[in-house]
């Protein structure tokens, strides 16, 4: 569904993605792991049109949306959920949610729909709806901003660093949901740093250097490969504290 | 029209991978092509010495799967001079595997295997034993070396994975072989084709019926050969045969195999990237020519080659195929580069002509191929002994075998020679009486 080809993205006058190349399947779960300034953000930002590449393409269903702006891509099919979640903490929890449905502002009855399905998937939510979102924990809060995202129907969700600043409880949560999420249909893209839990629920994953694919392969693989367990899983460090 | 295929999805080891759409191929193979690039310009002193030396920045340079057709060629002496790990993309303590191939140099081409690798083997190697028929049930006996090479451990790998029953009787002892096979109830021989016609032979010697055997498959590898020889292997064990393609430098048996369909062999393309080159100009041929097969890895992690000239002729066939798979395939190894005569553009294997002059009576006539220029004009002329087989009273009916030898060599390599009838002893000779099969009398003049 979603095809990057040899991508060149500056940010801040850094060449912060070489000739990036990945590809989405329908149905499944790709993520994106690397050291911070990787340009594991720059890629996602990228993709959603919030950053414009200065050579190569993205196709999303073999349509070029690198050229689009990214309110577009959005109305295709693609929702972000953004790093440090990006909710509106002074607003309640409900309208952070209509926030959004804003794509289908004219449907006088999808909002109300979607935010009753998203009560249903997350109970906590619809305990918490009146509540302005600032006042919601950490896990809530990253709950909050998956509804929101969800809240367009999107083809391809993109999650970007979802367990940043959880308890190791709640990211099993998180991680649970995403996993919940695609067995309902959704496509994802993760970006983690957390590499051991995301690539143990990806069906594939790349792993970025300095702006660079130096690896790609199944979940699975990844996981057992010797660098990618050096690098980001601090096997070399368990190991000496086993000894 | 699409034929409906004999054989089902049920009988492809990798559906996913194996009958991916081609456009989607092109860009798992853009996206591998670019992380290996990125790995050995990183890690591998050579490439990047290689790749610097025409100012080629892998990041900045491959953008499309083309961008590979400006790299230079690796060759066997490349690899050979690396001994024994100068070509190793990863510290040794990430090797699990090594393997080396024979070889007339000096040094012999040394490989190295990760972990992943390995695993990646097994299952390309699954892969083609699959498409060759290959099941669970299978008892299968492998007759290839298990030494340093490649071809014994390859095989037995994929084998092993597929949970078909691994007979490792690896080369030689004919006797043993064929006693295991019938008592083992042996129903797939992993076997080079000559080896395969010697245990006929000697199966005819000790009065043993090969119909009283189990055997239902016979997969081969490890020579060039000929559909004749693949005739008279069905015909002697009463098995299918199939061909399958390895070479130790790219991975070792895994490369490419044929389906039960026999027609050519699937390149697991998803794993290498393959092209035919004119071996003597570098450049690309048109699909459906002979030209040399050049591979790159893909996936390999301790061994990625880089544009590798195998040194071995084939055909790139890219009509799709009734069982299914995607992959595009090569023919059947039609001989060695260093083999290759030009003639008016078309690249030519002495030793295939003779194939077809066999077809026509039966025998193998002694004969030579001359390259002879008249004015601007180059032309190809092919001398013949004439031989019992060969020889007509009447004028006319000699008149009409020659017609059909030219006619028949022309269907083959797409130039019209001439056809001259001689004396056994008016061939040339080299210094050890072997009739030399090429002489290029265009230099002379």
């Amino acid at each position: 569904m979603l095809t990057v080809r040899s991508i060149h993205t500056y940010y801040d006058s850094i060449h912060a993605l070489k000739g990036v190349s990945i590809h989405v399947a329908e149905g499944e779960i790709v993520t994106l792991i690397g050291a911070n300034g990787a340009g594991k953000t720059t890629l996602v930002h990228t993709i959603c049109g919030l950053l414009k590449p200065s050579r190569g393409s993205i196709h999303f269903y073999d349509r070029p949306i690198h050229v689009l702006p990214p309110e577009k891509i959005v109305s295709l099919g693609i929702a972000l959920v953004p790093e440090g979640r990006q909710i509106f903490s002074t607003l309640s929890v409900e309208v952070n949610l209509e926030m959004g449905a804003f794509l289908y502002r004219n449907e006088n009855d999808y909002a109300k729909e979607m935010k009753e399905r998203m009560f249903q998937r997350f109970p906590v939510l619809r305990k918490r709806r009146h509540q302005l979102a600032g006042t919601l924990s950490g896990g809530e809060q990253q709950m909050l901003a998956i509804a929101r995202a969800l809240m367009s129907k999107p083809r391809l969700l993109i999650l970007d660093e979802p367990s940043m600043g959880l308890a190791p409880l709640i990211v099993a949560e998180i991680f649970k949901i995403i996993q919940e999420l695609r067995e309902q249909g959704t496509t994802v893209l993760l970006i983690e740093q957390n590499a051991r839990s995301a690539l143990a629920i990806a069906d594939r994953g790349y792993v970025l250097e300095t702006g660079k694919v130096v690896l790609e392969g199944t979940g699975e693989a990844l996981l057992e490969h010797s660098e990618v367990q050096r690098a980001y899983l601090g096997r070399e460090t368990s190991r000496n504290w086993e000894v | 029209m699409v034929r409906i295929s004999r054989w089902h999805h049920d009988h492809i080891w990798d559906p996913t991978h194996e009958c991916m759409d081609p456009e989607q191929l092109r860009q798992l193979q853009l996206e591998r092509l670019q992380a290996t690039l990125n790995r050995v310009y990183k890690n591998v002193a050579f490439y990047k010495k290689r790749f610097r030396e025409i100012g080629f920045v892998p990041e900045d340079d491959l953008i499309d799967l083309d961008d590979i057709k400006r790299l230079p060629f690796t060759s066997s002496e490349d690899v050979s001079n690396s001994y024994p790990y100068e070509m190793f993309a990863v510290p040794l303590r990430e090797v699990v595997r090594v393997h080396s191939s024979s070889g007339t140099m000096v040094n012999p081409r040394v490989v190295g295997y990760t972990r992943q690798d390995l695993k990646t083997w097994s299952n390309l190697v699954a892969r083609i034993l699959t498409s060759a028929g290959v099941t669970a049930d299978d008892v299968i006996q492998i007759t290839f070396g298990y030494g340093m090479l490649t071809g014994g451990l390859g095989i037995h790998y994929g084998a092993e994975l597929i949970g078909a029953s691994v007979l490792p009787t690896s080369t030689g002892r004919t006797e043993r072989q064929i006693k295991i096979m019938k008592d083992f109830r042996t129903t797939v021989l992993v076997s080079t084709p000559s080896y395969a016609l010697v245990i006929a032979d000697r199966m005819d010697e000790l009065g043993v019926d090969p119909k009283t055997l189990s055997l239902k498959y016979v997969v081969c590898a490890g020579e060039p050969w000929t559909e004749e020889m693949r005739q008279e292997i069905q015909e002697r064990l009463f098995a299918l045969v199939t061909d399958n393609y390895g070479i130790s430098e790219v991975m070792g048996p895994g490369v490419a195999g044929e389906c039960l369909e026999r027609a050519g062999m699937h390149v697991q393309e998803d794993h290498f990237l393959a092209e035919v080159i004119d071996p003597s100009s570098g450049e690309p041929v048109p699909p459906g020519e002979l030209g040399e097969l050049v591979l790159t890895t893909l996936t390999k992690e301790a061994f990625p080659v880089i544009r590798y000239r195998t040194g071995d002729l084939c055909r790139i066939i890219e009509t799709p195929c009734a069982c299914g798979r995607t992959f595009r395939r090569i023919s059947r190894i039609e001989g060695r580069s260093d083999q290759v005569v030009v003639i008016k553009g078309v690249n030519i294997v002495p030793e295939r002509i003779g194939d077809v002059l066999e077809k026509i009576k039966g025998e193998r006539p002694p004969y030579q191929l001359v390259a002879i220029r008249e004015g601007h004009e180059d032309h190809l002329e092919i001398r013949i002994a004439i031989t019992e087989a060969l020889f007509y009273d009447k004028m006319r009916e000699q008149r009409a075998l020659v017609d059909v030898m030219r006619q028949k060599v022309a269907n083959f390599i797409g130039i019209t020679p001439r056809i001259r009838l001689i004396e056994n002893r008016s061939l040339r000779r080299d210094e050890k009486g072997n009739v030399i099969l090429f002489i290029d009398e265009r230099k002379l003049q």
